[in-house]
């Protein structure tokens, strides 16, 4: 049976437009987890079913593709799913203290999310900001030069309704699934907010410019 | 202060509007697409091949040869795919040229895609970096808007759609062909090559796959020159490159100069190592690149200098790493993301990896015996070179390195039964962990 009525005409429509970006539909496929995540909050079973019809792919393909990739979800994530940096480098610099402090702090383990559903844990690979070691992602939203006190303050600050300012990022952290929805592709209207570039970025240029 | 330090992508990061289409155009922005555009586009590979730009994502493969390789008027679609995944360990450029000054690259990728003859260009950027993918998005629309991109670009009659493709988490896409198969909709997982991508790449047309660097310096040797460009640099590197320091330095950050440098000189500009402490080891480019210590610290960072030295360029991902690190643990993680990030598809990476990780996690635990030493040694001389795809090459090289600059700590754990080293002294909040100040 069709899928296609556990969805809304907006969505399908979405999901079309999705589709349309690529010579051949079943690229797609990536930015339709994505979406789908960004309804549902992970990779659930309609989102399967639809993205193989959408495609005309085996359901069982869609799950080999999702399930390779570390940012699809197959059970529901937090509202705030915190990411902390335990390559090597950010882990020597503090990024494994850090992760020990946290999932102390929120009394729960690597992959697992708080009882209420606001915080979710996932320690990660290298995100490209070694510069700013030890670095905490939220979101995937950069928070740069983290100890474990500020990680600690920033779960006080979600958990009391204020959710914490990314240090190169919008003004508002996004929740998972608003930026699910990035992720997929649509706009969100906040790329102007926040620095070009942190201070880490601008050290050689600082210089090169005759500052000190 | 006299430097070497050369800045070109990152010229305008300080300045606010850096990542919006006016704020590029007060810096040349476009102008070399104007240029381009009056020109061949057999003219422009071959300025690019004078120019000496190699590959900046890893390899240094010459940048106007790979597109030399495109067989022309096949009346085949190409395509240009630009690498925008970043995950080798300690490489963080792309990631802040891309937030700061993402029309550099849309420039190039237009420049690149009239040269090859492609109408379609993709950008395959990770996942994990929301803020980044968002100025990559408005940047693509503002270029739109103005006609740099679309139909009939400039009224030259070139055509160019432009498509942002965002990844999911696995290293092993920034692979070239593995990130074909993602771009495509299936698991990324490498092909068999030949066919190269430039015969038979996305949906097995041909294709040219670049980095992000090498495709945003594009614009700037087309606008300024290939003379300009090729002074800079040295015989067989030109030109200029962004080289990231990281870890126990006192200014980590960017510093885009020319290629040649050395550490010792880019220390001086970033600080020194974390005051106080000493260099102990330091990767000249990213994890997979074998390390290097302080006898290296003249070594010339290009592609012949660092080679020369028993290392790789790589991605100029420096990673400075004190006295108060171990360096059997340092391994062990860089191994164990190795592990984690195997695609499975050969046996030497997928059950190497595993392997390598039992064994370094009970040397790094004092467990390991002098022969599991050896018995290390020669597992990774059965996986590097007769694996699949360069992941697991990169996997063996830290432990490799490291064995050979290091293999006292190695025996220094097994006498004492457990790591030598605290933990907390290589953080860098070592001081406000003793006096209590963010307890861990
Ligand atoms: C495991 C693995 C990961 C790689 N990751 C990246 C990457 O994240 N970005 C990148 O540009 N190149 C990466 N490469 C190199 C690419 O395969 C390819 O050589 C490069 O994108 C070519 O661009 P260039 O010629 O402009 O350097 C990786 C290679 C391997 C083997
Ligand atoms: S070497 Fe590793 S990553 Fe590369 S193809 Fe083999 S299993 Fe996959
Ligand atoms: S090691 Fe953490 S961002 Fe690179």
């Amino acid at each position: 049976m069709s899928a296609l009525y556990k969805f809304t005409d907006k969505e399908l429509q979405e999901m079309d437009s999705v589709i349309a970006r690529y010579p051949k539909p079943r690229s797609a496929i990536m930015p339709l987890l994505h979406y789908i995540q960004s309804l549902d909050g992970y990779v659930t079973s309609r989102g399967i079913e639809i993205i193989a019809e959408k495609l005309n792919i085996a359901e069982a393909e869609v799950t080999a593709v999702s399930t390779f990739y570390t940012q699809y979800k197959s059970e529901p994530v937090g509202e705030y799913h915190i990411g902390i940096c335990t390559n090597t480098l950010c882990a020597i610099m503090g990024g494994d203290a850090i992760h020990d402090s946290v999932a102390n702090y929120l009394g729960i383990e690597c992959n697992q999310k708080t009882a209420d559903g606001k915080i979710s844990l996932e320690s990660v690979e290298c995100n490209a900001a070694c510069d700013y070691a030890p670095v905490v992602m939220v979101n995937w939203e950069f928070f740069d030069n983290q100890t474990p006190q500020s990680v600690r303050e920033m779960i006080d600050q979600i958990n009391d309704g204020k959710p914490p300012v990314p240090t190169r990022g919008p003004k508002k952290l996004p929740t998972w699934k608003e930026n699910s929805r990035t992720l997929a592709g649509f706009d969100d209207g906040l790329a102007h907010q926040g620095v070009q570039a942190g201070p880490a970025s601008l050290a050689g240029l600082k210089i090169a410019k005759g500052d000190k | 202060m006299a430097t070497k330090l050369t800045p070109v992508l990152s010229a305008n990061w300080d300045e606010k509007d850096s990542f919006t289409l006016e704020g590029y155009q007060r810096h040349d922005g476009y102008k070399g697409l104007k240029k381009a555009l009056a020109k061949e586009p057999d003219e422009i590979i071959n300025l690019i091949k004078e120019s000496g730009l190699r590959g900046r994502g890893g390899a240094g493969f010459p940048t106007g040869n790979k597109w030399g390789f495109i067989p022309q008027n096949d009346g085949k679609e190409h395509y240009l795919v630009v690498n925008a995944d970043e995950s080798e360990p300690g490489t963080c450029k792309d990631m802040p040229l891309l937030m700061a000054n993402p029309h550099v690259l849309i420039e190039g990728i237009i420049i690149a895609s009239y040269a090859i003859r492609a109408n379609h260009a993709f950008i395959y950027v990770r996942g994990e970096v929301a803020h980044v993918i968002r100025r990559l998005q408005k940047a693509i629309a503002e270029s739109y808007e103005a006609g740099y991109l679309g139909k009939n670009i400039l009224g030259k009659g070139f055509n160019l759609e432009l498509t942002l493709h965002c990844g999911a988490g696995a290293y092993i896409c920034g692979e070239e062909t593995a990130l074909l198969d993602s771009l495509e909709g299936y698991r990324g997982q490498p092909r068999l090559r030949p066919p190269f991508p430039a015969i038979a790449g996305l949906y097995a047309k041909p294709t040219v796959v670049n980095n992000v660097e090498s495709i945003a310096s594009v614009p700037a040797i087309v606008n300024k020159g290939v003379e300009w460009f090729s002074k800079l640099g040295t015989e067989k590197s030109k030109g200029f490159t962004l080289y990231s320091l990281s870890g126990h330095v006192n200014k980590p950050g960017q510093y885009e100069a020319a290629l040649g440098i050395t550490l010792r000189e880019l220390l001086e500009m970033a600080g020194g190592v974390r005051t106080g402490h000493q260099l102990k080891f330091w990767t000249p480019g990213g994890s997979s690149t074998p390390m290097f210590t302080s006898d290296h610290l003249d070594v010339p960072l290009d592609y012949e200098g660092v080679s020369a030295a028993g290392s790789m360029l790589g991605t100029k991902a420096l990673q400075i790493f004190d006295e108060t690190t171990c360096v059997v643990r340092a391994t062990l993680r860089w191994v164990e993301f190795y592990k984690h990030e195997s695609c499975g598809k050969c046996t030497p990476c997928r059950e190497g990896t595993w392997w390598l990780k039992q064994m370094l996690h009970d040397l790094e635990d004092g467990k390991g015996t002098p022969e599991d030493l050896e018995k290390m040694l020669d597992l990774c001389d059965n996986i590097a070179g007769r694996s699949f795809c360069a992941l697991a090459d990169g996997a063996v090289a830290p432990i490799l390195s490291s064995m050979k600059y290091f293999r006292e700590e190695y025996i220094q754990h097994q006498k004492l039964g457990k790591c030598p080293f605290d933990p907390i002294e290589s953080t860098l909040f070592a001081d406000q962990i003793k006096s209590n100040l963010v307890g861990a």
